[in-house]
């Protein structure tokens, strides 16, 4: 029985196993019921690991999402970065280009008032010595441009052409040691030679120490070195000193003070006068007048009192003359040592006395009361 | 204790060539397999075709050449599976547990080791499961269930192809002598 058994064991086991499960298949389907205890079992040993599944697959999906959004907003930053640098750039452009043609409309108003013929040229490059002053601009011998001409802005000299090729010229700078030039001052028409000193001061030789030359006085081309023609403003006096046989005279070229980005090369130069009064580099804004009707807004004058008069000195003259008349005083005719006019008498009283010598009534007391202040004029 | 020396003696050569395996495995690898069927198609429902609980009780029972090993085997896994199912338990518990019985007879008699063989015994025992189950279904639950040879032979053979990748890997798991 034994040796049969263990010679059908397989088959036995399968055969119990799949008949345990057809019972319990069976009892499930007759009673309608589910065995939940197996159920409970195999959802309890599952359900945790998937869980545990679930949220690290969801950890992994938020770390890598997080991580694909952080990537992408790095790289949009980046872009935004890169766009706004781009936008700097624009705008550093766009205002380097406005500049440009503003200085390039007031080298065109210039040129328009200006009897000389002239051409606009853009500096294009600086020269390689150490010490020189030049500068190469954009308009050669094709343009017009030869060795000697004049290179000026609206503000004043530049310097002047030394070689000419044929898309570009050499423009040696007013600062540099070897320029020279014929200059002349404006308020005492005094000639000198005006040199550059390598720096941004220039120098007017050959001034005689007895010649007078004030600090601030501006000079002009003279006209004299038949490079430029006279009436260009070279700059004003900073320093004006005796020396041993000539005045130590230094200006600051006015032609280089706001930079050097566009000159005028004189093609054809006419010489101008110089001018007498002193030059404005830059219009003033001067107030409108009142309108003819604010004055009536000011304070009432005092009866009897005279209108307003110009100025203080027209003002202290007025006063001085009521207090003469009032004293029987003329100016300028009393003898040395006579009495003077009582100064301190109020002007009102002065006038009163001037109209009525006699004693005022007593009702008209009231109206010698001094008047309102008129308002003094700007 | 004679008579367990003598059944020992008196079994062939090959069913001493029995295969042992990590006990972790033994119980990771059947569970892996349940949870992989119940959460892996939940977001790719391409793998709905994997039968990977059937894939396993075939790779276990064919390994161990042990028929009431694999019985139990392919019982434990099958009344899991129905455990999670919405089908009365026993189902795949009375399909699952010839699968392991047959598959655990064929280990003993074929050398399982070859790929051809494990891929036609992935086809065979695929088919035979789904066959078992829509009788099992039609007899006892009264269920008219659709039954499609040529998908069931098509679905067959690509897990027979996820077998033969499934089986090298498990392959890993068995001790060294």
């Amino acid at each position: 029985m034994d040796s049969l058994f263990n010679r059908y064991r397989n088959v036995t086991v399968l055969l119990l196993v799949i008949f345990a499960q057809l019972i319990l298949l069976a009892y499930q389907v007759k009673s309608n019921q589910d065995v939940r205890l197996i159920r409970v079992w195999a959802v309890t040993a599952v359900t945790p690991l998937a869980r545990v599944i679930e949220g690290v697959r969801s950890g992994t999906v938020r770390v890598v999402e997080n991580y694909v959004f952080l990537h992408n907003l790095r790289d949009e930053n980046r872009e935004l970065q890169k766009e706004l640098g781009r936008l700097k750039v624009q705008n550093q452009y766009l205002k380097s280009e406005l500049e440009t043609a503003d200085r390039v409309k007031a080298l065109s108003a210039f040129q328009a008032r200006s009897p000389s013929r002239m051409a606009a040229s853009r500096v294009i490059g600086t020269g390689t010595g150490a010490n020189s002053r030049v500068v190469f601009i954009d308009r050669g011998s094709r343009g017009g441009v030869l060795p000697g001409m004049a290179v000026i802005t609206p503000d004043g000299i530049v310097g002047k052409v030394t070689a000419a090729y044929p898309t570009a010229s050499q423009v040696l700078l007013i600062t540099d040691p070897n320029f020279a030039a014929g200059v002349i001052s404006q308020k005492h028409r005094v000639h000198g030679t005006v040199h550059g000193l390598g720096y941004s001061t220039c120098e007017v030789k050959y001034i005689q120490n007895e010649e007078q030359v004030e600090t601030g006085e501006r000079f002009f081309t003279s006209g004299d070195d038949g490079v430029f023609p006279k009436g260009l403003p070279v700059g004003a006096v900073t320093v004006a000193r005796p020396g041993d046989s000539f005045k130590q005279v230094f200006l600051a070229p006015s032609g280089l003070q706001s930079g050097l980005e566009e000159v005028l090369v004189v093609l054809e130069g006419v010489h101008q006068p110089i001018p007498e009064q002193p030059v404005s580099a830059s219009e003033m804004h001067l107030q409108p007048p009142p309108p003819p009707g604010a004055q009536e807004d000011e304070a009432p004058a005092a009866p009897g009192a005279k209108p307003n008069v110009g100025t203080e000195a027209d003002r202290l003259r007025e006063r001085y003359k009521n207090i003469g008349q009032a004293q029987g005083h003329k100016f300028g005719e009393g003898a040395p040592g006579s009495k003077p006019p009582d100064f301190n008498l109020k002007p009102e009283d002065a006038a009163a006395k001037a109209v009525k010598p006699a004693a005022p009534p007593p009702a008209a007391s009231e109206q010698s009361k001094p008047a309102p202040q008129p308002a003094r004029q700007p | 204790m004679r008579d367990s020396t003598d059944l020992r003696l008196i079994t062939s050569a090959r069913e001493t060539r029995v295969t042992r395996f990590r006990r972790w495995g033994l119980v990771a690898v059947p569970l892996g397999a349940i949870l992989f069927q119940v959460y892996i198609p939940r977001f790719f429902q391409f793998f709905q075709f994997l039968e990977m609980p059937l894939l396993v009780t075939v790779y276990f029972a064919l390994m161990r050449r042990d028929q009431i090993g694999g019985t139990f085997i392919g019982a434990s896994i099958g009344l899991v599976q129905d455990s999670l199912s919405h089908q009365p338990l026993g189902m795949f518990g009375i399909v699952k547990t010839l699968v392991g019985y047959f598959a655990a007879s064929v280990g003993m008699r074929f050398d399982v080791d070859h790929l051809a063989v494990r891929f036609l015994l992935g086809l065979f025992f695929y088919c035979f499961h789904q066959f078992l189950y829509w009788v099992l279904a039609r007899a006892l639950l009264g269920q008219q269930v659709p039954f499609d040879v040529q998908q069931m032979f098509f679905v067959g053979l690509l897990n027979a192809a996820v077998g033969i990748s499934l089986f090298h890997f498990l392959d890993k798991l068995k001790e060294r002598a």
